[in-house]
């Protein structure tokens, strides 16, 4: 369960977000995840709504924008968009890509007050 | 208090164990906030910037600040650091993750034996609990120290870095850290080591690492152990290499029985 850590950080970079800003209050949070990012969403929601209540994210609106990953093929070159690690690439049938996206996992903006 | 974050100490994060002294401190971890302004790594932001929005309603008191910045990147600054030293020093730091009980420990105890009279070797134990594998590991004669993550299902970059002022490692040596056994959530933290090895055995199912992609994805070398189990078990061997090069083609594997010392020369060799 290293989503509860995962939340947790996302908190401290809000809070920091927050004072710099001289914000007070969050209503909205975007985070930005790949499909290859390794974090299970559900695991994150249940995190963040248990570790929310009486930190900076209890009134915030959490949004996720998913980004589907992007592989080019080591073979062909061909671009696809991988469903895992394992996919073959559609084109020359072979094993063995580079990930151009789908790892992210960032926090993208906050709306606060 | 931590001169790296500046965190208290006496919370409910990890705690460090040497064996020789039995002494042990914890550490903050997650619970505080790094807001020291002197300190370099809070300014990982990318860009940050903020807007109003004047639509005329109540919302004009609302700001828009794009933050964009990654979640992971306090570890991943504090894993450069600890890089950066690993370097400066010709530290050879190797992170060994794989599931509970496919042998690390004891595949370590074997490798010290091997390499000892070559290099000085250092060890860092990941476990929920007990000292159990640091005082195996000091039986071999290396330097060793435990790291109780308590809850935690892993180890960050945070803990090595305490974990490795404690140690000291001399100029030179080896630095195996052995992660919590978990296939899972280690693979997100970056702990600033040179190499990560993914150990799997012949007791556990040649899918491995279709199941758990990420690790096999992250891990620079895969060592296949327990291979004098072989003729006793169901094990495809033929299929677990091609899954493995599956998941991540290219990836070198080697396939060794700690028990019997057979193969375990060619990892020895890797370092």
């Amino acid at each position: 369960m290293h989503e509860f850590s995962l939340a947790q950080s996302i908190v401290e970079i809000v809070d920091e977000s927050v004072r710099k800003n001289h914000a007070s209050k969050v209503v909205e949070l975007v985070l930005e995840i790949g499909t290859l990012s390794g974090v299970e969403i559900p695991a994150l929601d249940m995190a963040l709504e248990s570790i929310a209540p009486g930190t900076i994210l209890e009134h915030a609106e959490i949004k996720k924008n998913i980004v589907q990953a992007v592989a080019v093929c080591n073979h062909c070159g061909k671009e696809y968009k991988p469903e895992d690690f394992f996919s073959i690439c559609p084109e020359c049938g072979q094993y063995g890509a580079t990930f151009k996206k789908g790892k992210e996992f960032r926090v993208k903006s906050i709306t606060a007050e | 208090m931590c001169d790296t974050c500046g965190c208290g100490s006496e919370h409910d994060g990890f705690t460090l164990h040497t064996v020789a002294e039995e002494h042990s401190h914890s550490h903050s971890h997650g619970h505080h906030h790094h807001n020291h302004d002197d300190h370099p790594h809070n300014h990982t932001h990318d860009h940050e910037h903020y807007h109003d929005h004047h639509d005329g309603h109540e919302s004009d008191k609302k700001k828009v600040i794009d933050v964009e910045t990654d979640v992971l990147a306090k570890n991943n600054l504090l894993a450069e650091r600890n890089r950066g030293f690993f370097e400066a020093k010709g530290i050879k730091a190797i992170n060994l993750v794989s599931s509970p009980g496919s042998g690390k420990t004891t595949l370590l105890e074997k490798l010290i034996q091997l390499l000892k009279s070559k290099k000085k070797i250092y060890v860092i134990e990941g476990d929920q609990q007990t000292s159990n594998d640091a005082k195996r590991i000091e039986a071999t004669g290396a330097k060793a120290i435990q790291i109780n993550t308590g809850n935690g299902c892993h180890l960050d970059a945070h803990m090595i870095n305490h974990a490795v002022k404690t140690l000291e490692p001399e100029q030179g040596s080896i630095l195996f850290i052995e992660n919590v056994g978990n296939l899972v959530c280690p693979a997100l933290f970056d702990l600033g080591e040179e190499m990560r090895i993914v150990i799997a055995s012949t007791t556990e199912g040649e899918d491995k690492p279709m199941k758990y992609p990420t690790m096999f994805q992250s891990s620079d070398l895969c060592v296949l152990n327990k291979t004098d189990l072989l003729p006793y078990l169901d094990f495809d061997l033929e299929k677990f290499r091609e899954n493995l090069q599956k998941v991540k083609a290219g990836i070198g594997l080697i396939e060794l029985s700690a028990k019997t010392g057979e193969g375990l020369s060619l990892l020895a060799d890797k370092f």
